[in-house]
């Protein structure tokens, strides 16, 4: 019957494999899982969950499994039972209340568990119905009803309790980016490439030479081997992307890193790339596009930033430019053209969630460039894609409702 | 079969080492399916200690390979030192015997951990600092627990599989046909009542007074939202311990944290703590 759990597990996502899955059998021949939920919650996740990212879709899954099963009922009738055998438990009760315990029988406690077990959705405490901490509900812990069954506390909690709970949802990897998730994803790009000053013994050409020197000894150095990648940062700031600054902050300030990049080099624009870009983020130094476009080599990585939310009009007509002091030659999507033309690879990330993107200038720009959503798992894909090519995301067709806004 | 059993629930925490019941769940599982265990958890949180522990619990020695950005998978099994051999080829005197590759041949941690008489427990610290290919070239070694010197031949394997502890702090992905064979597990951050346990390991004679203003200010700068790098237990314990030096009394103490620098470890944190403090 568990097999059926491991096609849950692997339904939602989660990469457990043949060669754990025999391992989990095998523990559980061991009898590791203590013949217990409990024991069974943590063996599965110890052994098939390999990543924190992946313990809330595995809550998820346990729950989804084991939701219909009988709650440990034989387990916990067996502990009410022998709890109820010990006398200490009663000493300390009135006589009022050794008469009630008498009235409340085994069966109709236990029926009365499950069934609040089934209805009952969240964390609890105090009360006198659910189950959970304080109160005089007869089921949880560390309460007061003389006739209750304790309900985890102390040594260990039910694990439908902690799947319930669903601690690890934070850890989630579609949603959460901090400086230190960045840099692991930024990790993968990178070509490493011998350059730079000779300070590492070359082993090899070192006994070579000394064979040839007839054994005196002749050492041979190199450079060490250092990431040859350039990139080039365009990041979209103000008006729309205000809600994203945090997140394009943590992004740039992970890319910047000292001794990441051979070379690393950052722009701001507003909405879109015009004719100018800017070295700081208030506009005050900018730069032409057209400068910047030639002074680039073509293997640098270009990755730009921004949700390319704006009017039809700001990114399609000539001069579309909010500044319209500044006589715009070009259109936004041209000046975008030009550089994707100019570059050999390069990534937009996108922090407005992917499933807003249809309907928007968003899918212009995405058929411009290849567009990722400024997510953990999107932006280890670009990257992917800026180190070894291959497909872009497929984006939805603009020409379908372009017509009806521009007329 | 029998022997993993009698291995099972060996490991229960030591007087010094305060191990949650998953923790301890979990390395039993490592240990009776003798698999190595992966730990993760925000630094601080005990990963090293772990196996330093188990080892002391389990009364095995304790070999430990600290990895680096520059070690290679190799290096753990064994050194050739050429250049040390280069070395004695020309200048050594009579009694070194050069061609004999053996004296050259020095075992790495891991190499040492399967060539020991005895089980023992390897620490394989911080596997994600190294290439992102290391993990991937140890596959074969830790499955099989067995390698072979190519200079001289010589099979080196272990008589009993070594208990092997890897931590990471989850700076690099690790390949999954290296999760595949790991038993995992996660070291939560502490909650209150498991921390007061583990303050009172290491400092027995706090008052619960001391303790739970300790706490309360930790728990509170925990919470302190944006803080790049939230103090971790071990900088609890250290902050405990200067604040017992010196014989402060948070109780009594008004205007900013005492010894602040113990706990917070960059500016901008010290900053925003600061002005926090001030609203």
């Amino acid at each position: 019957m568990l097999i059926d759990f491991l096609f849950e597990l692997r339904a939602r996502k989660l990469p457990v494999s043949t060669h754990e899955w025999m391992a989990l059998m095998e523990a559980m021949a061991l009898g590791l899982h203590e013949s217990s939920l409990d024991g069974f919650y943590h063996l599965c996740r110890t052994i098939c969950v390999k990543d924190i990212a992946q313990y809330d879709a595995y809550d998820e899954a346990f729950l989804a499994y084991f939701k219909d099963i009988h709650v440990e009922s034989l387990k916990l009738t067996e502990a009410i039972r022998s709890w109820l055998a010990d006398p200490k438990n009663l000493e300390g009760l009135t006589e009022e209340q050794r008469q009630a315990i008498a009235e409340l029988d085994l069966e109709r406690l236990r029926e009365l568990f499950e069934q609040r077990m089934k209805e009952q959705k969240e964390r609890h405490d105090g009360g006198n119905r659910w189950i959970g901490t304080g109160g005089t509900s007869p089921f949880g812990t560390n309460g007061k009803n003389p006739t209750g069954m304790r309900v985890g506390g102390g040594g260990g909690r039910s694990a439908m309790a902690v799947a319930d709970e669903r601690r690890f949802k934070e850890y989630r990897r579609d949603v959460v980016l901090d400086v230190r998730q960045i840099d692991v994803a930024l990790r993968g790009l990178r070509r490493l490439g011998r350059e730079g000053a000779l300070d590492e013994l070359d082993l090899d050409e070192t006994i070579d030479k000394t064979s040839r020197n007839a054994g005196d000894i002749d050492i041979v150095f190199r450079p060490p081997r250092r990431n040859r990648v350039k990139v080039l940062l365009l990041m979209d700031v103000g008006g729309s992307m205000d809600p994203h600054a945090e997140l394009v902050s943590r992004l740039f300030t992970a890319a910047s890193r000292a001794g990441r990049f051979a070379k690393f080099r950052s722009y701001y624009f507003h909405n879109c790339v015009y004719n100018s870009v800017y070295e700081d983020a208030e506009f005050r130094k900018g730069v032409p596009t057209a400068d910047l476009i030639a002074n680039s080599d073509r293997d640098e990585k270009l990755v730009i930033v921004g949700d390319a939310l704006m009017h039809p009009a700001e990114l399609l007509d000539p001069g579309g430019s909010m500044y319209l002091y500044s006589h715009q030659r070009a259109s936004g999507i041209e000046w975008l053209r030009r550089l994707a033309a100019h570059f050999r690879s390069a990534a937009w990330l996108n922090p407005e969630p992917d499933r807003f993107w249809t309907g928007t200038t968003i899918e212009v720009v995405a058929s411009v460039f290849g567009m990722w959503p400024l997510t953990l798992d999107g932006l280890a894909a670009s990257v992917r894609y800026l180190v070894r090519g291959g497909a872009r995301p497929s984006v939805g067709d603009p020409a379908k409702w372009m017509k009806a806004v521009l007329g | 079969m029998s022997d993993a059993f009698d291995t099972f629930d060996q490991f229960c925490g030591t007087a010094s080492y305060i191990a949650s019941d998953e923790l301890r769940h979990a390395v039993n599982v490592a240990v009776a399916l003798a698999r190595p265990l992966l730990v993760r958890g925000e630094p601080g949180t005990g990963k090293t200690l772990l196996a330093e522990n188990l080892a002391s619990s389990l009364g095995l020695p304790l070999i430990r390979w600290h990895v680096k950005s520059t070690t290679k998978a190799k290096d753990g099994l064994y050194v050739y030192d050429t250049v040390a051999r280069l070395h004695d080829s020309r200048f050594a005197g009579d009694g070194v015997d050069v061609r004999d590759i053996a004296r050259y041949i020095k075992l790495g941690p891991l190499g040492q951990a399967l060539d020991a008489p005895s089980r023992v427990v390897l620490l394989i610290d911080e596997v994600d600092k190294a290439d992102l290919e290391f993990p991937n070239d140890l596959l074969h070694e830790l499955d099989a627990m067995r390698f072979r010197i190519e200079e001289t031949g010589r099979e080196v394997a272990a008589r009993e599989r070594p208990i092997v502890i890897i931590t990471s702090n989850n700076e690099k992905e690790l390949p999954d046909a290296f999760l595949r064979r790991c038993v995992f597990h996660y070291i939560q951050f502490p909650t209150r009542e498991l921390m007061i346990e583990i303050v009172r390991v290491h400092h027995p004679d706090i008052t619960d007074r001391v303790l739970d203003n300790a706490l309360e200010v930790f728990f509170g700068l925990r919470a302190t939202p944006k803080l790049r790098k939230k103090p971790s237990t071990s900088e609890l314990i250290d902050w405990i311990c200067a604040l017992k030096k010196a014989g402060v009394d948070l109780s009594r103490v008004s205007g900013g944290i005492p010894f602040l620098g113990t706990l917070l470890k960059t500016e901008q944190d010290v900053e925003l703590v600061g002005k926090r403090a001030k609203a």
